[in-house]
């Protein structure tokens, strides 16, 4: 059986990678997706958690569930905006959303 | 002997290897390779099934239950006392679909060959057939009915990609040149409309798991009871003993998680239709929760849900109206899919969940209705199009309603029977109607080079106006492809259900059970499915003689029906498709002939198929003949064949013009109405569509509002900004603290102005600062702890 | 099989104040869809009895506690007091909102059923009991809210703000939800008691599991201090709080903070007040905590003073506040002051919401329709044309400034002696000293309104009625925690969250 502290070692690498997309990445769909990365880290690390340690109980399964849910609901409102955003200046590029500063 | 059925995995991953090299390879190999790999992976499948067939046949038709070790427990969650093991299930209704679908499926793939010679996207072609074969087969094999939903959704998946094959085919409009995209609308109509189907379906089977723990068919070496007992309402006090040990142990009511964990293995011992059996004889009610409903409520429902599925998949109304636009795709996708096997997965269904169906007669009269009406109005529909596909699409709906209502009046043999030599004859007329567009095609390329020779212009203006699936534009091509027309006419006769070809004993046995449910077992929906089929299959039988008369008889209408031909290349391997189907419509017929039919009863043995299929599926019953009604169908369909020559033989529609019917005035209203396709898309739109497109404008217009106020911002902002470097710059703005304190505000200043720097306005800067802010924090909690260690 | 929840164990009438609030918005968005354009205004009053009769039904059952939907939902003395916070604001917030969205050509009633989702979102917050409901509430808190930061849509700055919120804000939710694997992973549970007492236990074993629940309590803490827009998560505040429409930064920028604290508070005094590591006295958060609570108080004042906008000076300002609610926060984490920090941090939740409300509700009240009119310097003048509404912005000044007679003197006052009584003096002795510096750009607002000439070109003739009910409303509250500080003592001293985790283990 693998040890479950291969699976965490997994989930925190995607969820370091998804940290490093939503820093690194200029397309905010591209920011958006590493959004999602580290959201679908955490879901491997808790669906890992329920089945080596609470198998007899659901809640690491019910929250990946949850997580899930809830990823696609931002994912939809952030697409949205990003359409919306697209449509008037004709980019998606976060860097280029810099009228509010100081 | 004894091992194959440990093959049957391969029925649904030999074509799943073959898709995987096509996928990989496949712009390697070329179109030989890539059309060799697909082909030797459905027949191997085909193989697969045939030696299925061949052990069962030796093991007296005992049903076995195959799984693969890692496979099984995909879906196991002990927790939740969830086991949905992914088992192929082998029994002789399985075995059944197996060969209809590999058998079909290979001469499909081998007339693909030829049919999309020299298409772009050939390689992709085959990988979306193989992946069809693998997830109909996990339909038609799966012993749950998740596994059946996995295939049924795939099947679906795989339509949609098919249907869209051609994207990028713009839909060709006489009047109005390009008018959108034809082929990808098409698909997307499928897959949504399909989507509300699935929808029925998955919460039938939500409510199948939640009452009896389960959903696997049988579980391995169950027996379903109805069998075992010979009767279907025998043996009640042995299955209420078994019935006591469920009871007690279903989870349902023991809300104590120990004891739910323990009772699983107990309830699991049977599966949902032996559980469904015993709950009936005992008149069990079902928990949810706040109420409970007696168990025939609860099948009721799940059966009324599966309809809903049925109508999805199987094109029945309400649903049906994707079925036709689906003939946008490819012509062996229309013969495969869209008509001999992927549409007769709502008949499996039904047919597979005949106990439920058949403990549940307010279902399966609904069912029978809903088969009934599509039949009649597919039918009706048929006599007006022009449309050489759209004619077939129709006729298929017509005869799925065939099947359906078959399948609600109990005859679930029946309907199977159908099912089968449906997909012989159906598929033969879908891929001669497809040698037939590419030869209307062919020539008018041969046209259309002919005239660009003299002037371009004209040529190309024709292109977009000319379709080659419109039947006003062939005529006589029996002339110029006589082996097609000769496939078509076996086809077209095996449609109507002439004598002896395979469509006469199906439908003749399905008019006969109608009657007999009428007549023996008083069924009102009997009488109505009687009548009303009746007339679906005069109709059969005249738009069958009405296209049969337009596109093979007669004078050619255009140049281009003129110049087709069946000699170049890629026809031989197409017409030879032909041909064995052809063969396969005279003779499949002969497999369940009815008792007491006239010189075959002593001949060959009768009612073979519905015998061997009642293996499985309990409730199928044999019929005997009804000679008088043989000879009525009979004569009346060659009548209405006679009828569609009278009146197309005598008046040949010429290039857009009116079809004889039309000009006439008694019946040209009817005719307008079935043309139209008594307006059923316009109706959805205007019920459905229209409102829903409505509510989405207003959404969208709500949300997105109008575009104002675009450069005052702009000059705003600049303004503020100019104000900001004002106030930097400006220190009289202190007001009264400044005369107070100046040196302090001085300071406060130079740092408040420094932090601000730090708000640069980029996002990628604030999540920085976030992770950094992550950082320190864990560096703060960590350090008592490190401190601790380190002995600081 | 799954067993079906009994409606005992749903005990749905624990829930029925953000039951109500909720079916309230779902039934609004039902009727909206039905309303002909001309009886559109209608909305807003419907969203606004919703949030009345939710906040009747809280009120009449306050003592009626228990736990609810398999002890995911508990109802007790904090989540009344919360809804309280919470639906005044969302009150407050339909009222200043309705005149406002008319005449900036923004009527769309989704503005309402955002507001009540996210409302919603903010009153599970406050009665989460489970790790799960605190996540899936801060989201149903925050989607809502990045949808109206872009409300006024055509607009650059309305969407760039939205697009940043929404940005980071999924970003931190990231980490939230990676803290919480951490804790479930480190405790089996995500039910806070059960987490309490699973954290005790580890800790008392000497368990090398506590370094999974430290890792997870400070990803919360990250994103959770996000929410509350805490240094250093706070950048995404003044951003937002400027491109988004007004009464959007004002009900944004009271729920968002009573919302993130709320789950602050449940997941630490609650779930984590027993991580006490290293033989030290107090939780392991509290370092952490006390330090952002610091480097909140002293950037969000600082930062405060360089600006002319009044939105975006109100939003440093709100980090500012963020910094003393967080030194509350930060003081429940001694055993003996539990309690008492919770209590501070509540009770300066309510006096911010009223005075803060109440200051964004002036803004509205001179704010132009194009959005224009918000920088200080438009305030010149402001008390000949307006002495009343110059006085009351004045009076709201005053009270974010913390002088007594104010509901934020109150506040303030709470937080400073529970931070003294935790040992935290230094942290104190920061917050009065940055308080000092804060008196400084609150009364330049008085200044320049009182002191300076000018000619204010005022958007509007005459205060609308909604907005003047929605000013009154925040005034009031201002004046009576200010004059009558024993009220909001007695309302909060009942709240003994700490204690009852701690005796319930």
């Amino acid at each position: 059986m693998i040890p479950l502290w291969m699976f965490l070692v997994v989930g925190a690498a995607l969820f370091a990678i998804g940290v490093f997309g939503v820093l690194a990445r200029r397309n905010a769909i591209a920011i958006l997706m590493s959004i999602e990365l580290m959201l679908n880290a955490v879901n491997i690390n808790l669906v890992a958690f329920w089945r080596y340690l609470t198998p007899e109980t659901m809640s690491g399964q019910a929250f990946a569930i949850f997580v899930f849910v809830v990823a696609v609901a931002e994912a939809a409102v952030g697409l949205a905006l990003i359409v919306a955003i697209y449509r008037r200046r004709q980019s998606v590029v976060a860097e280029d959303m810099n009228v509010l500063k100081w | 002997m004894e091992n194959f059925p440990q093959l049957v995995p391969l029925v649904v991953f030999a074509p799943l290897i073959g898709l995987l090299i096509n996928l990989i390879l496949g712009r390697w190999l070329g179109e030989r390779g890539v059309g060799l790999v697909a082909i030797g992976a459905a027949l191997t499948a085909f193989g697969v099934a045939v030696l299925e067939w061949i052990a069962l046949a030796n093991t007296g038709y005992a049903p076995s239950v195959v799984e693969i070790g890692i496979l099984r427990d995909w879906l196991r969650i002990p927790a939740a006392a969830v086991d949905i093991a992914w088992q192929f299930r082998v029994d002789t209704l399985s075995v059944t679909m197996m060969l209809v679908v590999s058998g079909i499926g290979s001469l499909i793939h081998i007339y693909a060959t030829g049919y999309m010679h020299g298409d772009k996207m050939y390689p992709r072609f085959f990988v979306y057939l193989n992946l069809f074969l693998v997830f109909m087969m996990l339909l038609v094999t799966g012993n749950n009915f998740l596994v059946m939903f996995v295939g049924w959704e795939g099947v679906g998946l795989c339509s949609y990609l098919l249907i869209s094959f051609w994207w990028d085919k713009t839909q060709k409009d006489a009047k109005y040149g390009t008018v959108g995209w034809k082929n990808s609308l098409a698909g997307r109509k499928a897959m949504i409309v399909n989507r509300i189907g699935d929808f029925g379906l998955l919460l039938g089977i939500f409510l199948v798991f939640w009452t009896f723990g389960t959903l696997d068919f049988y579980k391995p070496g169950e027996v379903p009871i109805a069998a075992a007992h010979g009767a279907a309402h025998a043996g009640e006090g042995e299955a209420h003993a078994e019935g006591e040990a469920v009871v007690d142990t279903h989870a349902a009511e023991t809300p104590a998680e120990g004891e739910a964990l323990q009772a699983q293995p107990l309830s699991a011992a049977m599966g949902v239709f032996n559980q469904a059996e015993t709950f009936l004889a005992e008149g069990r009610e079902v928990n949810f929760g706040p109420f409970s409903l007696p168990i025939q409520t609860v099948l009721t429902l799940i059966t009324l849900f599966f309809l809903l599925g049925v109508t999805g998949k199987s094109a029945q109304i309400p649903l049906f109206v994707w079925l036709p636009d689906a003939m946008a795709g490819p012509t062996p996708v229309s013969a495969l899919i869209h008509a001999a096997t992927m549409v007769t997965a709502g008949v499996y269904l039904i047919v597979r969940s005949n106990v439920f169906f058949h403990a549940a007669p307010f279902s399966s009269a609904v069912v029978t209705l809903v088969g009934t009406f599509t039949a009649l109005v597919g039918g009706f529909i048929a006599l007006g199009q022009w449309d050489i596909k759209k004619v077939l699409a129709y006729s298929t709906v017509s005869q799925l309603g065939f099947m359906v209502a078959a399948a609600g009046l109990g005859a679930y043999g029946a309907a199977m029977f159908h099912l089968v030599t449906h997909a012989f004859f159906k598929a033969l007329l879908f891929l001669g109607s497809g040698v037939v567009i590419h030869a209307m095609e062919h020539g008018h390329h041969h046209v259309a080079h002919a005239h660009a020779e003299h002037g371009h212009e004209e040529g190309h203006h024709e292109e977009e106006a000319f379709d080659p699936q419109d039947m006003r534009n062939m005529g006589g091509l029996r002339h110029t492809m006589p082996r097609t027309y000769r496939a078509y006419l076996i086809g077209t006769l095996a449609l109507a259900g002439i004598f002896p070809f395979a469509g006469f004993w199906s439908k003749d046995e399905i008019l006969a059970d109608a009657l007999n449910a009428g007549f023996l077992g008083g069924k009102l929906e009997g009488y109505i499915a009687f009548g009303l089929l009746f007339v679906a299959a005069l109709f059969t039988a005249f738009y069958m003689g009405r296209q049969l008369w337009m596109v093979f008889f007669g004078e050619p209408r255009t140049e281009a029906a003129k110049y087709t031909g069946e000699r170049d290349f890629g026809y031989p391997v197409m017409v030879r498709v032909l041909e064995v189907l052809a063969v396969g419509s005279i003779l499949i017929g002969l497999i369940n002939i009815p008792s007491g039919f006239w010189i075959f009863d002593p001949v060959l043995p009768t009612h073979a198929f519905t015998d061997f299929l009642a293996h499985t599926v309990v409730y199928a019953h044999a019929g005997s003949a009804q000679m008088l009604l043989a000879f009525i169908a009979v004569g009346a369909g060659i009548a209405m064949l006679l009828l569609a020559r009278f009146i197309y033989g005598r008046h040949p529609v010429v290039d857009g013009d009116k079809d004889p019917l039309e000009v006439r005035e008694q019946t040209a209203g009817i005719f307008a109405y079935s043309n139209a396709r008594m307006y059923w898309d316009e109706t959805y739109y205007r019920f459905l569509e229209g409102p829903f497109n409505r509510a989405a404008l207003w959404l969208a217009d709500k949300l997105d509002g109008t575009f104002l106020h675009d450069f005052v911002h702009e000059t705003l902002l600049r303004d503020a900004y100019n104000g900001a470097t004002r106030v930097l710059t400006d220190p009289v703005d202190l007001g009264l603290i400044d005369g107070a304190v100046n040196g302090v505000g001085r300071l406060v200043r130079w740092v408040a102005g420094g932090i601000r720097r730090l708000q640069t306005g980029y996002v990628r800067v604030y999540a920085l600062s976030v992770l950094f802010g992550a950082l320190l924090i864990m560096v703060l909690l960590l350090a008592p702890l490190l401190r601790q260690m380190l002995g600081m | 099989m799954i067993e079906l929840p009994t409606l005992e164990s749903l005990n749905v009438v624990v829930t029925l104040p953000a039951l109500a609030l909720v079916l309230g918005a779902i039934v609004l968005l039902l009727v909206d869809v039905f309303l002909p354009e001309r009886r559109r205004w209608i909305t807003g009053w419907l969203a606004l009895i919703g949030v009345l009769v939710s906040l009747g039904i809280t009120l009449l059952t306050t003592d009626r506690t228990g736990e609810a939907f398999g002890g995911m939902f508990v109802a007790d003395s904090f989540t009344a007091f919360l809804n309280v916070v919470v639906l005044i604001t969302a009150a407050v917030g339909i009222l200043i909102a309705m005149d406002y969205l008319r005449r900036t050509d923004m009527n769309r009633s989704e503005y309402y059923f955002l507001l009540l989702f996210s409302t919603g979102g903010m009153m599970f917050m406050g009665a989460a009991n489970d790790l799960i409901v605190i996540f899936v509430a801060l989201e149903l808190l925050s989607i809502p809210l990045y949808v109206m930061s872009g409300f006024r849509r055509p607009e650059t700055r309305s969407e760039e703000s939205a697009l940043k919120y929404f940005l980071l804000g999924a970003f931190s939710s990231g980490f939230l939800v990676y803290g919480i694997a951490l804790i479930y992973g480190a405790t089996g549970s995500t039910h806070l008691p059960a987490v309490w007492a699973a954290v005790s236990a580890i800790v008392e074993g000497g368990s090398s599991a506590v370094y999974l629940v430290l890792l997870g309590a400070g990803l919360i803490v990250v994103a959770l201090g996000f929410k509350v827009a805490a240094v250093p998560f706070h950048m995404w505040t003044p951003d937002v709080y400027e491109g988004a429409p007004t009464p959007v930064t004002a009900f944004m920028s009271v729920g968002a903070k009573a919302g993130g604290f709320a789950a602050l508070l449940r997941v630490l005094v609650i779930g984590l007040p027993s991580l006490i590591v290293a033989e030290q006295t107090a939780a392991a958060w509290v370092d952490a905590l006390a330090l952002i609570a610091a480097l909140t108080m002293i950037l969000g004042n600082f930062a405060a003073i360089m600006q002319t906008n009044l939105k975006r000076m109100l939003a440093y300002s709100s980090i500012a506040h963020a910094g003393y609610i967080l030194m509350a926060v930060a003081a429940a984490g001694h055993p003996a002051v539990a309690n008492q920090g919770v209590q501070a941090a509540l009770m300066y939740l309510l006096t911010y919401a009223f005075t803060n409300l109440g200051a964004f509700g002036i803004i509205i009240a001179v704010e132009r329709n194009d959005g224009s009119g918000v920088s200080l310097d438009d305030l010149r003048g402001f008390s000949r044309q307006r002495p009343w509404l110059a006085l009351l912005m004045a009076f709201f000044m005053l009270s974010l400034t913390g002088i007594p007679l104010t509901a934020g003197f109150v506040g303030k006052w709470y937080v400073f002696w529970a931070s003294i009584n935790a040992g935290q003096v230094v942290l104190a002795v920061i917050g009065v000293l940055t308080s000092v510096v804060g008196a400084f750009y609150y009364v330049r607002v008085i200044v320049r309104m009182f002191l300076e000439e000018g000619s204010a070109d005022l958007a509007q003739p005459r205060l609308p009625r909604t907005l003047r009910a929605g000013l009154i409303v925040a005034g009031l509250g201002t004046l009576i925690f200010g004059v009558l500080p024993f009220l909001a003592a007695d309302m909060t001293t009942g709240i003994q969250i700490a204690l009852a985790a701690l005796g319930g283990g």
